[in-house]
């Protein structure tokens, strides 16, 4: 079984940092790079629809002058006429050489991971795991904030569903300084186990809040999520939670000059675009880190699986 | 009370009392044609109370099952009426199909001949949590 990357947490800290250096090599000297996956074959398995994750890990691949192959939505592969994420992923192997999924289901990636013989990177599965976007957060506040560690973080929005920001804590919490101050309506909370099992469990201080522009001065990095209607089952609660925080420049007024904005994207109406001309909002260039971070990604686990 | 010994046979023992009939159960020992014994409420120096299973037959028994209901139970071996081998079950670090996953979110949910798979996350309060989506087993 090679290598592959289901949870972030899989990753020591030096091999996060490793992937942060090669990212920032990559980004500054692209040619060094554009050969590095001449015929090599990228699957973009995506049993659920994502623009900028797909496309994210597509331009990745291009970009190290490797292919892709694959399909955007469950409808256009063989899930549909009920084949296994097993099956798939055993197929797969015989057509590509490495395998980026995203699958509805939580733990369809690490079962095809099981069952494939090449690196399969879980590009989000349901509401569990991101990793990805968990290492472009990683590489967009090592690259905003110079460091990552010391920091005080505010994550906005919904904690309890938001696979992002669960794996965020996590990573972050393996940084020395870390503090977390988590702003959310009571419904949509951190969910007691996250806390327990990272936050409570490592002594890392943090705060819960339903109050944004309180803590507004105190916030290094503030990072907004969307509330995410496909977690829901019942549509009322969606409906009545939707609007719960939205970032406007009224709000910004008590912030640090130095804080750094973050999203994972795509928004709907919890940061008002006129906030996208201030220098503090990071979550485009956030959006281009992720395709460097996912370069870094595919040329570490190739190279593992003695590929490249 | 006297239940005859077994001269080939498995006794598990020092179950915590009450949980006997659960353990009958998860073992399908309805199933076994041979004998088998449920005594409840022994009298017991250690634990006050508690229950046995005597089996009369050298059967394989589910020894994760046993670990995850009731660790510290011990499992005798009886071979020729002489105990041959007498182990004390802990809670396994791994279980699979002994419980299943009921999140309608997990993989589990829709894959075909999975294996439900739990692992042990907290020995101190016994927290299993399934392998594929992390949910606490209840």
């Amino acid at each position: 079984m090679a290598r592959s990357l289901i949870d972030i947490r899989e990753f020591s800290v030096e091999e996060l940092q490793e992937l942060i250096d090669t990212a920032n090599d990559i980004i500054a000297r692209p040619q060094a790079y554009a050969e590095c996956c001449r015929g090599k074959k990228l699957a973009t398995l995506f049993f659920e629809p994502s623009t900028r994750t797909r496309l994210s890990f597509e331009a990745a691949m291009y970009e190290l002058g490797g292919n892709v192959i694959g399909f955007s939505e469950a409808q256009s592969s063989s899930a549909s006429k009920g084949e296994s994420v097993a099956d798939t992923a055993r197929v797969i192997s015989c057509y590509a050489d490495i395998i980026a999924m995203r699958h509805p289901k939580e733990g369809a990636p690490l079962v095809a991971a099981m069952n494939a013989s090449i690196p399969v990177i879980n590009a989000g599965d349901g509401g569990h795991n991101h990793p990805t976007q968990t290492l472009t957060d990683l590489l967009t506040i090592s690259r905003e904030k110079g460091r990552l560690d010391h920091l005080t973080v505010g994550i906005c929005g919904d904690l309890k569903f938001g696979r992002t920001v669960h794996s965020l804590i996590a990573a972050l919490s393996r940084y020395t300084g870390n503090r977390f101050i988590l702003i959310s309506p009571e419904e949509l909370k951190l969910p007691s186990y996250v806390k327990k099992e990272i936050l409570k469990e490592k002594g890392i201080p943090y705060v819960q809040t339903t109050d944004l522009e309180t803590v507004m001065p105190e916030l290094d990095i503030l990072y907004m999520t969307r509330v995410q209607r496909e977690r829901f089952f019942n549509e009322e609660d969606y409906l009545r939670l939707k609007d719960s925080f939205i970032l406007t420049p009224d709000k910004l007024k008590n912030a640090k000059e130095e804080l750094c904005i973050m999203h994972p994207l795509p928004r709907v109406n919890e940061i008002s675009v006129a906030i996208d001309d201030d220098k503090r909002a990071c979550y485009f260039k956030q959006a281009l880190y992720g395709k460097y971070i996912r370069m870094a990604l595919i040329l570490k686990l190739l190279k593992e699986a003695g590929t490249l | 009370m006297n239940i005859d010994s077994i001269q080939n046979g498995i006794v598990i023992d020092h179950i915590t009392a009450g949980r006997g009939m659960k353990l009958y159960e998860l073992l399908e020992l309805s199933k076994l044609d041979c004998s088998v014994a449920i005594i409840k409420n022994v009298h017991s120096e250690k634990l006050g109370k508690k229950d046995i299973i005597k089996i009369d037959a050298d059967i394989p028994i589910n020894l994760d099952v046993l670990g995850y209901v009731d660790p510290g139970v011990s499992v005798n071996t009886i071979r020729g009426g002489v105990l041959v081998e007498k182990k004390k079950i802990d809670m396994p670090e791994t279980l699979t199909n002994v419980i299943f996953c009921k999140n309608p979110r997990c993989i589990c949910s829709v894959e075909q001949e999975i294996k439900h798979v739990f692992l042990l996350r907290d020995r101190k309060n016994k927290i299993y949590r399934c392998l594929y989506c992390e949910t606490k087993a209840t």
